[in-house]
């Protein structure tokens, strides 16, 4: 456990219980933002260089901002007045204790986690474009193909609706 | 505890606070917001495995991860959109008021 | 006096050395970008005086020179005026989170080759350009939190057309480099560079000494084109006219910092002219060579302390030439309308730049096989 990785993991939990847990929207999605950020750090901590790079360019810079957007269009920006939990939230947090308690057993009393740390494996961006182009070639192309539908998909339900605006 | 291990409770924890603010909150944004904690769960999850395990040359966390982010993205996107639309329709983005399957 | 002090530096182990000598990049670069910032905003003056045939600034010092020290002062001095109905800490952490992602973005920028042993360029990181898209999204947080924070709305309106806008038009300059890289193979910013060396080889032999630097920007039209799109791109990052949507003085009396007084806009004014001469910075470094000139042998990395001071200077000045681009550009556009912003990054510079890539991989795989 060395003091870098301990200092991102609590900025990470502490902003991440801050997003879930603020009334005001903005103060979640900002929160979200230093989540992300230091979920960026810990890549970067586990010698993940391109991934810690594209979880900045991907998460902070598009989908962060797009919550943002969604909630200043949405008019959700100022506190709310009224109850914030859904009805049924003891039992959803017990649920997740729960789900946590299971994760948490499983990974202390594994015996399949090697005890031995390899040496610093290397990522080079020339190996992974080569692994993009040649094993993963085929799942590339699917995920642009998921991404167009995704954009027109998103495009056509955001659409303004001309008939019922009539 | 091994580093691997750290990596993987904080990534537990990170998972569980993703779902309970999915679960307990009434904002449709906020659910989204929780979804997203759980999918970066999961790609933590995926690089602590790569850094740690036994053959990283492979790059197949690393590769995970990236297209997980790159569907991250996209789920985003759509979501955000639903919401957007949710909204015009309802004036409303609380999850327990859209009940009406009648539009 | 001086032995002593290469002595002490011989006697520090590698590590020391490299805080140090990080610590002292850092300090320099950011001295002299702080300086370019003071004087970007008398150039722009200037040029704008001399375009609108006026005189600008020539109270303080010669020729105004001293008129940035006055501005700074003047912002310090101001009452910092809060209004009452703002949402207090957003308004105050919004300023320096406009102007933070321009100061970090000069990290990876190779600003000279070498003085000493040392590589001028603060971080040489291999995935350089990956880093600096990463830093530049995070532009928009500055503006869309000080729009939300002023909780009125025109600064509202301002946010939201910035957050927006930015979001296009990083799309357009993501996809616009990808050919460039396509091109040289290599996303550190420092290799790039080392490949624009010499003079480009597509010129007929019979212009004799007529030559065209090796630049990227030269070596084919899809670069030509990338370099085009990038340009344009920029100028919708850095909120510049003919885009300054997100400010439309006529429209929204200012945008986003409307409600701002004192030291507070002096900061979003120090990080729009930091974002530019960042942005020119890139340019500089992507497309025009950065520090290498091709004449003189000015293009191998300096072997001496002037040679390394010359590349410096060198890139100094095309920085310089960008940023005085840039403000001319201001002063000769009107400025664009929100649908034709949007229409032209959507519908025209990103199908464009998709197609850049497309014909570009499909040149470089016809000449692999040639």
């Amino acid at each position: 456990m060395s003091p870098v990785f301990l200092i991102l993991a609590l900025v990470t939990l502490l902003s991440a219980v801050a997003a879930i847990s603020f009334r005001n929207l903005v103060h979640c999605s900002l929160s979200l933002v230093v989540t992300f950020a230091g979920l960026a750090g810990l890549y970067l901590q586990l010698h993940a260089q391109f991934v810690g790079f594209a979880q900045v360019l991907v998460y902070i810079g598009a989908v962060a901002i797009l919550i943002v957007f969604a909630i200043l269009l949405t008019r959700s920006a100022d506190t709310p007045n009224h109850a914030v939990l859904a009805p049924g939230w003891l039992v959803g947090i017990a649920v997740a204790v729960v789900v946590f308690g299971a994760l948490g057993l499983a990974i202390l009393k594994s015996e399949a986690i090697s005890k031995k740390v390899p040496a610093a494996p290397e990522a080079t961006v020339k190996q992974i474009g080569d692994a993009l182009m040649n094993q993963y070639v085929l799942p590339l192309e699917v995920i642009g193909l998921l991404l167009t539908a995704a954009m027109i998909g998103a495009v056509i339900i955001a659409m303004r609706d001309d008939k019922e605006a009539k | 505890m091994t580093e691997l291990q750290g990596y993987l409770l904080l990534s537990a924890l990170l998972f569980t606070i993703g779902l309970a603010g999915a679960i307990t909150r009434r904002n449709a944004i906020l659910a989204l917001i929780g979804i997203e904690l759980m999918l970066n769960a999961a790609n933590l999850n995926f690089i602590a495995f790569w850094r740690f395990g036994p053959n990283p040359e492979a790059l197949t966390g690393l590769m995970f991860v990236i297209f997980s982010i790159a569907i991250a993205a996209a789920e985003a996107a759509v979501g955000l959109a639903l919401i957007i639309a949710i909204y015009r329709h309802y004036k409303s983005v609380n999850l327990d008021e859209m009940n009406n399957l009648k539009g | 006096m001086f032995d002593n002090i290469t002595n002490w530096i011989d006697g520090l182990t590698a590590m020391q050395q490299f805080v140090l000598f990080s610590g002292v990049k850092i300090f320099a670069v950011f001295g002299v970008l702080m300086t370019c910032v003071a004087y970007a905003v008398w150039v722009e003056r200037k040029v704008a005086a001399a375009i609108q045939d006026r005189v600008g600034p020539n109270r303080a010092g010669p020729f105004g020179l001293l008129q940035p020290a006055c501005d700074g002062i003047k912002a310090f001095l101001k009452e910092d005026f809060t209004p009452d109905h703002v949402r207090k800490a957003y308004f105050w952490i919004a300023p320096a989170i406009a102007l933070i992602p321009a100061l970090l973005t000069v990290a990876v920028i190779p600003f000279g080759s070498n003085l000493g042993a040392q590589k001028m360029v603060i971080a040489d990181l291999n995935v350089g350009i990956l880093y600096t898209f990463g830093i530049v999204s995070l532009g928009v947080y500055g503006i869309v939190l000080a729009g939300y924070a002023a909780n009125s709305k025109y600064p509202f309106i301002g946010g939201i057309r910035s957050s927006a806008q930015m979001v296009s038009y990083e799309l357009a300059m993501g996809m616009s480099v990808i050919p460039l890289f396509l091109w040289v193979g290599d996303l550190n910013l420092s290799q790039l560079v080392i490949s624009q060396q010499g003079f480009v080889g597509w010129l007929p032999d019979a212009l004799g000494s007529v030559r065209l630097p090796n630049w990227l920007v030269f070596q084919s039209p899809m670069l030509a084109l990338s370099f085009f799109i990038f340009l344009v791109a920029a100028f919708a990052e850095t909120n510049r006219t003919p885009f300054d949507l997100p400010e439309a003085e006529q429209e929204l009396a200012g945008g986003y910092n409307i409600e701002y007084s004192s030291i507070k806009f002096a900061l979003f004014f120090m990080g729009e002219y930091a974002a530019m001469i960042t942005a020119s910075a890139m340019m500089v470094t992507l497309f025009f060579g950065g520090w290498t000139l091709p004449w003189f042998g000015l293009d191998q990395p300096a072997t001496s302390i002037p040679g390394g001071l010359l590349h410096i200077g060198i890139f100094f000045v095309k920085v310089v030439a960008f940023v005085f681009t840039i403000v001319w550009v201001r002063w000769m556009w009107p400025r664009f309308r929100y649908d034709q912003l949007m229409d032209l990054g959507w519908r025209r510079f990103i199908p464009l730049a998709l197609v850049n890539i497309v014909v570009t991989a499909l040149w470089l795989w016809i000449r692999s096989r040639s």
